[in-house]
């Protein structure tokens, strides 16, 4: 009887609750409401919203091979190792986690720009990063890379680590021991962590138009061209189709990744 | 009307004067309540934040009960949000185009032409590159940026690039034309077209090359009041004051050229 007691809900807290939910739900019912059903499958099919998806996978996807090739090892480090100073690197590695990503893409340029030393250096090579693909996956690399360090790194904590103790009495050398016992047993926060920075990848705008510009097909990433169809050419038909476009991915990483997030409070 | 010889401060307070007794918009005739009461908020077109904030400070000082409050951005961007029903009084656009799109939702009075702007090349310092012409910028090679299509400024670059017959692929298109100046500043473009008053806002900061008349475009401003603004009068005094006097030294001041 308690436990009904308990459950009923309070009425005064309904009313702000009920208000929070349609903050949420409001906007995106706005947008349903404005999509141009009729145009809508000849405007994603359109050359310019392809281009823009194609784009925008491309970058996504070398952002996240990008940040798992840097990411888990960093992760391992942190969860694993007691290296010096692990408190600082951790603080700032998650730092564009909070930091406004325009502020990052400033940082990028300042940092990677063509006149600047590195710059220079890279244009030695005939590489330049401002204005390019790669520069745009640089800066969605930039923004998402934390999502992976730190979906590894509490997953490789949550786990005690006496697979690899018993590995190692078993004499499996360090090496091995992480690519045989450590990477298979991190293998679902690495999924998790990969698919939280490619979402945070995808939907990347401020820094990616900030040090990466805006062009089709190089750097107008699926964001990016919905914030010039919107501010630009006015074409708001456009940047409610491409907005649906990236609601409908968003949607899509949530149903994946259901088990883990909503699982975990069932 | 001819106080183009006035100094800015001086002049400053003639147009006022002008406006405020030259035409009648608020239906009084001379001793009638002063039209600058209250605020109004002013859309307008970034290229013309310095020449307004510099001209129209005066307003505020000779006229204590008025204050303006302006939100510059791009000419397209600012009409999108007026469509979806921000609260302004004034806009002022940097083509006919944009401002063509709230005259045809009813959404302003008839515009009039405030003032004309032209294109100009910009490149950094010193002009590394060698850019002399408007055919240069399709050199092979080059990083050259632009305006987007549907920005005053961008539509204007294509126009002049295309009269010109000139093709060339941008590095980028940005819908501001500040930041194409930053872009050339800091070296990671090597030119970019803008607006001639860009050049002079930016100082010393890019180096501007002319273009000839023959190739270049030259697009005209326009002002109008917004039928939905809440203090009329003040709105319809603003716009005859920018038509006039202290303003339109300070638009010839920073660049601008002439309505007509």
């Amino acid at each position: 009887m308690t436990r009904d007691v308990t459950r009923r809900p309070l009425i005064g807290l309904m009313v702000p609750a009920a208000v929070a939910v349609l903050f949420i739900a409001l906007p995106l019912i706005g947008l349903l409401v404005h999509v141009d059903w009729g145009n809508l499958p000849s405007q994603l099919v359109s050359g310019n919203v392809l281009t823009a998806l194609r784009l925008s996978l491309e970058c996504s996807i070398i952002a996240v091979a990008v940040s798992l090739v840097i990411g888990v090892p960093l992760a391992y480090l942190l969860a694993r190792a007691s290296i010096p100073g692990r408190r600082v690197i951790r603080g700032l590695v998650t730092l564009p986690l909070v930091l406004p990503p325009v502020v990052g893409g400033i940082a990028l340029q300042t940092a990677l720009g063509r006149t600047t030393p590195i710059g220079t250096v890279l244009d030695h090579f005939g590489i330049v990063l401002p204005f390019s693909t790669a520069g745009a996956a640089i800066a969605e690399a930039f923004v998402g890379f934390p999502f992976l360090v730190i979906t590894v790194e509490a997953g490789l904590r949550q786990r005690d680590d006496h697979f690899e103790e018993v590995a190692a009495t078993l004499g499996a050398r360090p090496w091995r021991r992480f690519w045989r016992v450590t990477l298979p047993l991190a293998a679902p926060s690495i999924a998790a962590g990969a698919a939280l920075c490619w979402a945070r990848a995808l939907g990347e705008f401020g820094a990616t138009i900030t040090f990466a510009g805006s062009f089709p097909g190089t750097t107008e990433t699926l964001p990016v061209a919905a914030y010039t169809s919107f501010e630009g050419s006015g074409q708001i038909g456009m940047a409610i189709t491409l907005s649906l476009l990236l609601l409908a991915i968003s949607v899509l990483v949530l149903v994946v990744l259901r088990d883990r997030w909503l699982g975990a409070l069932r | 009307m001819k106080i183009g010889a006035v100094t800015p401060l001086l002049a400053g307070t003639v147009g006022i004067a002008l406006a405020s007794c030259g035409s009648s918009p608020s239906g009084g005739p001379s001793g009638s309540p002063d039209p600058f009461n209250g605020s109004i908020t002013v859309f307008a077109a970034s290229s013309l934040t310095s020449a307004f904030n510099t001209a129209e400070k005066g307003l505020e000082l000779d006229h204590p009960g008025f204050t303006a409050q302006y939100s510059y951005g791009s000419s397209q961007a600012l009409v999108t949000e007026l469509v979806s029903g921000a609260p302004a009084d004034v806009m002022v656009t940097a083509n006919t185009s944009t401002m063509q799109q709230l005259v045809a939702k009813g959404l302003v009075d008839t515009p009039q032409a405030l003032c004309r702007n032209e294109l100009e090349i910009i490149v950094a310092p010193g002009n590394p590159k060698n850019i002399k012409t408007l055919a240069d910028l399709a050199t092979p090679g080059l990083a050259v940026v632009l305006a987007a299509p549907g920005v005053p400024v961008g539509d204007y670059a294509a126009k002049a690039l295309a009269a010109a017959s000139i093709k060339l692929t941008p590095k980028s298109l940005q819908l501001d034309d500040a930041l194409m100046v930053e872009q050339v500043e800091s070296g990671n473009a090597d030119a970019a077209l803008v607006f001639v008053t860009d050049v002079v806002a930016a100082g010393s900061k890019v180096v501007g090359i002319p273009i000839p008349d023959a190739q270049n475009v030259i697009g005209t401003y326009e002002i109008a009041v917004l039928k939905t603004s809440t203090n009329m009068a003040a709105a319809r005094a603003f716009v005859t004051s920018a038509l006039s006097g202290a303003v339109q030294t300070q638009l010839l001041a920073d660049g601008f050229l002439k309505a007509s």
